[in-house]
């Protein structure tokens, strides 16, 4: 079974590697946004709104006094305060069968999180990350600071 | 080493150990769950599996300590207070066989609509389901058949079709476990989730 998991996510991440395209499938949406949120795709910089989509590989972030609210097709409940970045690195879900899995980057700032339904069902298939260090995760809600944090 | 470089060193270790770069703090569950965060590094891991159970990383390793609400207030306030609303899910029955409302269900219809309304930028997520009457075939078409009819009610009703999506689980998924062939109301349902 975990050999059969590994070489799954070999799989994924080989082509994750070959295909950045992959990229544009839909993660979540913008459910409250304040200040100013930006959303980062392939380069490019768009301001984000409320109902604004949030793609997997987005970088979401916040400038001073602002706060962003995404909520992920799973349940999955992430905002950040100000002066954050968050990278939405991986997501994965289907609706019908309910498998799936994440991984959430945060680069700097805060991030206040309320899992959803992958980490229910598959809590081993979600982790959290900040430039030092991995969280896993068990039906939770947590949050995150980094402090001298990474602006990449 | 002499005092004053002793406390010259001291001091800089203080001064380093008060700008952590890292925190992570466990919140109590909104479900009541017992729930946990695992925090691993290079050198180890931490369990944190008590509301405001914390790590701090401070020169290089995590240690733990007990966070308070005040704290968190203090450093997450703003992240907190940016949470969007709760998902929310709605259940409505049918008649045997078929794909019409049971007369309560319409009423709970009409309240949905008006959280659909009031929530930003909703979506909603409708999840067909059966009773175990019938093949396994036939129970995936009429539990997809059901989410589209309740989807199509949802059009219907002013809901942009892009804020829906519709799926069958048919009979995989039942409310109430029953033996096969067993007609039960509760498991004859759609489900539909607001986020």
């Amino acid at each position: 079974m975990i050999k059969t998991h590994h070489l799954a996510a070999c799989a994924l991440l080989a082509s994750l590697l070959s295909f950045p395209v992959l990229a544009d499938e839909s993660a979540g949406m913008i459910k409250n946004s304040k200040g100013q949120v930006s959303i980062e795709r392939d380069g490019k910089k768009m301001v984000g709104v409320v109902g604004t989509p949030v793609l997997v590989a987005d970088r979401i972030r916040t400038g001073s006094d602002s706060a962003v609210g995404v909520t992920l097709r799973d349940n999955t409940l992430l905002s950040t305060g100000p002066n954050s970045l968050i990278v939405i690195e991986k997501f994965v879900f289907d609706s019908s069968t309910q498998d799936g899995k994440m991984s959430i980057g945060i680069r700097k700032g805060t991030l206040s999180v309320a899992t959803g339904k992958i980490a229910k069902r598959t809590p081993e298939s979600v982790d959290f990350h900040t430039p030092t260090s991995v969280l896993g995760v068990r039906g939770t809600e947590f949050v995150i600071e980094v402090g001298a944090g990474n602006d990449e | 080493m002499n005092n004053r470089n002793y406390a010259l060193g001291l001091g800089a270790m203080l001064l380093l150990a008060g700008c952590a770069s890292e925190r992570v703090v466990l919140l109590p569950s909104a479900d009541g769950y017992r729930s946990a965060v695992v925090v691993r590094d290079a050198t180890g891991e931490l369990l944190l599996d008590k509301p405001y159970a914390a790590a701090s990383r401070r020169v290089g390793s995590n240690s733990a300590y007990q966070a308070t609400p005040e704290e968190v207030q203090q450093r997450f306030g703003a992240a907190l207070a940016a949470q969007p609303m709760r998902p929310n899910s709605y259940i409505l029955y049918f008649e045997p066989g078929g794909n019409v409302l049971t007369p309560e269900s319409q009423a709970v219809l009409a309240r949905m609509q008006q959280e659909i309304v009031e929530r930003a930028a909703a979506e909603v997520m409708v999840i067909g389901h059966t009773d175990r009457v019938g093949s396994e075939q036939g129970n995936d078409a009429l539990s997809k058949k059901r989410a589209e009819a309740v989807r199509n009610l949802l059009i219907d009703a002013g809901v942009a079709a892009e804020k829906l999506e519709a799926v069958g689980r048919g009979e995989r998924d039942p409310l109430v476990a029953t033996e096969d062939e067993v007609d039960e109301p509760k498991n004859r349902r759609v489900e539909i989730n607001l986020r």
